[in-house]
Order: structure tokens, then C-alpha cells, then sequence
């Protein structure tokens, strides 16, 4: 299972260096990032780890433009973030970040095929066009019998690959999945990674969020965050490094 | 702008999809529009049917007539300035007339007089009472707009002569003869046979304001010759041109100086009247029967409204997940701003057409069960009502959706 080739990367896409952010919690003030480094290049496959509290969701957050940094500098190919409004950091949602869901947040009462179309709409894609597109990201993704089927009519499987389609089909920078595998079973989930390794393949920059190690196993490279800060940043598989052999096996398993 | 647009269709899909997934829900709280627009629609037609029908009754009176007469017709604080006024008298039309006819260039045609009381009216069994009679001459149909639909007014003839004939109202003659032609009839008028010589067209009444329909005319010399009991004289003048009105006026107030041989420093002790000083005391009665009735039912619409917004405030709440999604998506404030106000819209609209439909089919039913009773449905109405809902939906989406616009998405897609 572990992957066998690596693509070459190319341009820089994600350029954080030193970010930070800080939450009010009541009186307390929570920082989530104390001050973090990263750099992110086209086609990589990158797997970002790290226990509940390391400040993970904060980062994919900041990551996937949902949220703005406290302080440091975030560049998205080249175009400042960290400063921009709302409606502008819709725009980089939109056309250059595709988000994978844990829970697929599909629209319930929508076809495999509106929900598709959705981020296509907001692009202000012409009709038939987006129905061309979407129509090929489903095919593509194997759900070519499936548009116009409901969420509540699809398997859970299925539901996550309307999700890809559906993060896929504006052609994004980078494909956000943030424990895709979380809501399915083993043997659905690893269907899931092959799809996700198939799209990387294809061409595809993904950034994944996990707390699971065999699911992060399928990244060329993993970062760990710890406490808001990044631990380490391996290259290739995760090493075993700060685990005992038989707790790393029992967690595999 | 074609992203707009987009956005826009997309935001009428969902809401669509949306009323049809709670159908119960949103039918609920679409009543409380419902019965807002019926209540104010109603209200709608009936304060544009008594409009109607205050212009229809001061028709009557017609818009080239000025009336001579001892009380003027307006609310006066000072009545014993007028109670001591000579009578009107009959006799002033045929002055009036000369003086008229010696006039070059006169703004008057004719003077007619009319004299009138209350009595009632007899055929065989069949009984009216306080039928406004009137006594005047054959020159009446002139200044008036009486029309008959059989027979005929009484003729210059039967006028000089007194002769014992009349011209019945529509009411009248329905009451007392249900079944069979009254021309020719014998009616008994305070103890005196009057023959019947034509019915008038039918007006139509309304809240009891004067009307043709239950009125009965007679030569002056008839009326006269029976009713000697203190009765209420007018002269009425129609003048050649309604647009010079104020001059005719002038021209009548110094011909009735002379009648009255007023030296100059003397006040006038007559009123000349017409119908725009009786439209102008209405206008403000007419007007508040307008606001407060449609006050009092736009408050059952802003109910409605309140319903309207907390339903979109609950619909917000569910879906602040989907909320977050859609901004993760790339839906900007405006297009979820933009998605609740259609939402709050098209629930009001539906809303405002089935209330419409509603009322419309009262309209119709009380016009069928009470013809008399004004009310009017017009496509006016329609388009009013229809932006109305509009309005109204607008209004109650504002705030939920205003919320649902600045929902953080961190937190929306948190929100389980």
C-alpha cells in the first residue's frame, strides 16, 4: 500500500511563514498557532497530522481561506490572504480550493448533479456548461449512473466521491480533504484513498488533515503539529519515530 | 451581472425545493400571510367601493348645477346667522329665468325650482314609506341626470298644469309593483291618486346617502296644491360651462342680490351651493375610513410578517451547516443575503396569491349576496396586493437573512 511514485513538485501554491491566531475564549485567550512556517508546491500530496488541540483545524482553516491569521504572512500563489475581506476569500474558495468533507456536507434535497454544479454557479458558469462539466467530474469519479440520484438514495462511499466531484469540478489549486475517510468504513475508506491517489496521479495537489496514521500513510510527505507549532515535516512515509513498535502496529490495525 | 443572475434562479430553486420539503411548515406560516392579504384586500375593495360610491351618489348632484338654497352645505358654527334666513322660494326660478333670458352672454341656462318632503307611497296592498317626493318642473330633466327606463318624465304640459302625475324611482316602483308594469298606474300620495308616467333607471344606494331610487316627482303645482305642510325650497341653476363655474357663480350670487333687493352693504342671506363643497365635507370622512381600515388590517399582515421572519429565522438556524458549506463552496454575503430573502419572499408571495384568491371569490360572493354593498375588485388592487407580499416578504427576510450572510464559516461548518 505505500506509494510507490512521487511527482515531481512545482511551483510554490501555499506560502505561510510564521502565522499565528488567537481566539477569545471568555477571558482566556486561546493560541492556536503559535507561529507557523510552511510551504506548499504544486502536486504534492501532503498529510497534515497532529492530536485534537495541536491546532490541525485552525491550520486547515487558515489553509483552506476559511479563516484569516491573527498575524505572519500567508501568500495563495502569490496573492496576499492574510489581508483579504470576505467576499474576496469567497473568490479564493471558490476557483482555487476544492474542500473534502469528514461529513460530505452535501446538499440533502440536491442531485449528485446540483451539488456538482453549485460551485460552478458561484463562478458564473453559463447553464449548459456547467452541466457538461459536472456531468464529466461525476463520470470521472465513477458516479456516471448516479447524477441524478439524492444524497439520501447514494452509499456513503458514494456520497464522498459527489464530494470530490464536487471539489474537483471548478479545477482548484489544491483539493482540501480534511478526514475524508472519517464517516466510512475501512474497505469504503481505502476506496476513498485510491480515488484520492488517482487524482493525485492525475495531476492533483492534495492537502490532507487526519488524525489517522494509515490513512496519512498515503501522502508523499506529513507534517506534524503539536501544541500550535509544526513538530516535524517528513519527506515520504511517516517513520515510527516517536512511538513504541507495538502501539504504532495496534494503531494501524 | 449574468452570475447575479445565475444566483438569483439558483436562489428561486431552493426555495421552491425548500417550501416543498416542509410543505406543512411553510403552509403554517404562509396563513398568517394569507389572512393578512384578504384582510387588507377586502379592506382594498371596500374602501375603493365606497369611493365609488360617494362619487356615484354626488353624481346625483351633478358637476354643473349650483343650488340656491337657505342653509349652506357645510358644517356651520353659527347657525343662527342662517336660521333667520328668508325661505327659498319656488317663485325665484321664473325671476331667475327672465333675468337670465335678458342677459347677453350669460353663464346660466335655467332655473328650476323644486320643493320636497317626506311621505309615503301607496298601491293596493303594497307600501313605501318616507319616499323623498319632489315637486319641480318638466325643465328638471335638464339639470338633472335622471333617465327613465319606461315611460317618460312628466311633459311641459302636465307641468304648467299641476296635473296629478308622477315619476317614480326604481326602488319605488319595485316595491310596489313586483309583477306587473307600474306606467299608467294610479298610486295614492298622501290621500291623492297620482297616475303613474315613468320609472327611473336604477342607481344603485349606497349607505343611505340620497339616491334616485326611492324618490317620487311631480309637477311643482300638484305638489303645491297638496302638500301645503312646511316644506324645503331650493332653486337649482345649470350653468353652460362647468369650467367657468366660479364665474356662473358670481353671475347667480348678483342676480340673487336683485331678487332679494339687498342693498349693497347687506351680507347674502342665501347659499349658493354645488357638489364640490359636499365632496370636499365627504373627502375627509371618505379618507379616514381609508387609513384606519387599512391600519387596522395591515396589522394582521405585519403579524403575518412576524410569521414570515421567524420561520426564516428557524430555517437559518437548520441550516447553518449548509450555510457554511455554501461559503466554503465560494457563495458569497450577497448570494446567502440573497437565498433567505428569496426564501422569506416566494413564501409571502405564495402567501399574497392564495389571500387574493380567497378574497376574490368573497368579493364575488358578497357581490352576489349583496349586490347593494359597494365593493370593487380591480387588477389595480391585484398589482398592489401582489407587491404588498413582496414588500412584506422582503421585510421579514431582512433580519434572518442579514444573520445567515454574516455567519462565520468556521463556525457555520462547525454547527452541528
Amino acid at each position: 500500500m505505500n506509494p510507490i511514485h512521487t511527482r515531481p513538485a512545482g511551483q510554490v501554491v501555499i506560502d505561510i511563514e510564521n502565522i499565528t491566531k488567537e481566539y477569545v475564549m471568555g477571558e482566556e485567550v486561546v493560541r492556536a498557532l503559535r507561529g507557523v512556517t510552511l510551504q506548499i508546491r504544486r502536486n504534492e500530496y501532503i498529510a497534515i497530522m497532529g492530536p485534537s488541540g495541536s491546532g490541525k483545524s485552525t491550520l486547515m482553516n487558515m489553509l483552506g481561506c476559511l479563516d484569516t491569521p491573527t498575524s505572519g504572512r500567508y501568500e495563495f500563489n502569490g496573492k496576499n490572504v492574510a489581508e483579504m475581506d470576505d467576499d474576496e476569500l469567497a473568490a479564493v474558495r471558490n476557483r482555487e480550493i476544492g474542500f473534502v468533507f469528514q461529513t460530505f456536507n452535501l446538499l440533502p434535497r440536491s442531485t449528485s448533479l446540483r451539488n456538482v454544479e453549485l460551485p460552478l454557479i458561484y463562478a458564473g458558469i453559463e447553464p449548459e456548461q456547467r452541466i457538461e462539466r459536472a456531468t464529466q467530474v461525476l463520470a470521472d469519479v465513477g458516479l456516471a449512473d448516479r447524477i441524478h440520484h439524492k444524497p439520501n438514495e447514494l452509499s456513503g462511499g458514494q456520497r464522498q466521491r459527489v464530494a470530490i466531484a464536487r471539489a474537483l469540478v471548478n479545477e482548484p489549486s489544491i483539493i482540501l480533504a480534511d478526514e475524508p475517510t472519517g464517516n466510512l468504513d475501512s474497505k469504503t475508506g481505502e476506496e476513498i484513498m485510491e480515488l484520492l491517489e488517482d487524482l493525485y496521479e492525475r495531476g492533483n495537489t492534495i492537502i490532507l488533515v487526519t488524525h489517522e496514521r494509515d490513512i496519512a500513510a498515503h501522502a508523499r510527505r506529513t507534517v506534524h503539529l503539536r501544541d500550535g507549532l509544526i513538530e516535524n515535516d517528513h519527506a515520504g512515509f511517516i517513520p515510527q519515530l516517536d512511538l513504541p513498535a507495538e502501539i504504532a502496529t495496534a494503531k494501524s490495525t | 451581472m449574468k452570475r447575479f443572475l445565475y444566483e438569483l434562479s439558483e436562489s428561486w430553486k431552493i426555495a421552491a425545493a425548500q417550501m416543498r420539503s416542509n410543505l406543512t411548515r411553510s403552509t403554517l406560516t404562509a396563513l398568517g400571510v394569507i389572512i393578512g392579504i384578504i384582510a387588507v384586500t377586502l379592506m382594498g375593495t371596500a374602501v375603493s367601493g365606497i369611493s365609488i360610491g360617494f362619487d356615484k351618489s354626488m353624481a346625483v348632484l351633478g358637476d354643473d348645477v349650483l343650488y340656491v338654497t337657505q342653509w349652506p352645505w357645510k358644517r356651520v358654527d353659527d347657525w343662527w346667522n342662517y336660521r333667520d334666513r328668508k325661505k327659498i322660494k319656488t317663485e325665484y326660478a321664473e325671476t331667475l329665468n327672465r333675468m337670465i333670458a335678458a342677459t347677453p352672454n350669460s353663464k346660466l341656462i335655467i332655473a328650476v325650482p323644486t320643493s320636497n318632503l317626506m311621505r309615503s307611497v301607496k298601491y293596493g296592498g303594497n307600501q313605501v314609506d318616507n319616499v323623498f317626493v319632489l315637486g319641480t318642473t318638466s325643465d328638471f330633466i335638464i339639470t338633472s341626470t335622471i333617465d327613465c327606463t319606461a315611460g317618460r318624465f312628466f311633459n311641459d304640459l302636465e307641468s304648467r298644469g299641476g296635473a296629478n302625475v308622477v315619476v317614480i324611482g326604481y326602488d319605488v316602483a319595485d316595491a310596489l309593483f313586483p309583477a306587473q308594469s307600474p306606467i299608467d298606474k294610479q298610486v295614492l300620495i298622501n290621500g291623492q291618486l297620482f297616475k303613474v308616467v315613468g320609472v327611473n333607471t336604477r342607481q344603485g344606494t349606497f349607505l343611505g346617502l340620497f339616491s334616485w331610487d326611492s324618490m317620487v316627482a311631480m309637477p311643482l303645482g300638484a305638489f303645491n296644491k297638496y302638500f301645503s305642510a312646511k316644506t324645503e325650497s331650493d332653486v337649482r341653476v345649470k350653468v353652460k360651462d362647468k369650467t367657468q363655474l366660479e364665474e356662473a357663480r358670481d353671475e347667480l350670487t348678483g342676480l340673487m342680490r336683485r331678487v332679494r333687493g339687498l342693498p349693497p352693504e347687506k351680507k347674502d342671506d342665501f347659499s349658493i351651493n354645488e357638489q364640490q363643497a359636499f365632496k370636499s365635507t365627504l373627502d375627509p370622512v371618505k379618507n379616514s375610513i381609508a387609513i384606519a381600515g387599512l391600519f387596522i388590517t395591515g396589522l394582521s399582515l405585519f403579524v403575518g410578517a412576524i410569521g414570515i421572519m421567524n420561520i426564516t429565522f428557524v430555517s437559518v438556524k437548520e441550516r447553518t451547516k449548509e450555510i457554511g458549506t455554501r461559503k466554503a463552496l465560494g457563495a458569497r454575503r450577497r448570494t446567502i443575503l440573497l437565498q433567505f430573502l428569496i426564501e422569506s419572499t416566494a413564501l409571502c408571495l405564495f402567501g399574497g396569491f392564495v389571500g387574493l384568491l380567497f378574497a376574490y371569490l368573497m368579493c364575488f360572493g358578497i357581490g352576489k349576496a349583496f349586490p347593494s354593498f359597494p365593493i370593487h375588485f380591480s387588477v389595480g388592487l391585484v398589482l398592489i396586493s401582489m407587491l404588498v407580499s413582496i414588500l412584506t416578504g422582503l421585510f421579514s427576510g431582512f433580519a434572518p437573512a442579514w444573520t445567515a450572510s454574516r455567519l462565520d464559516p468556521v463556525t457555520a461548518l462547525r454547527y452541528e
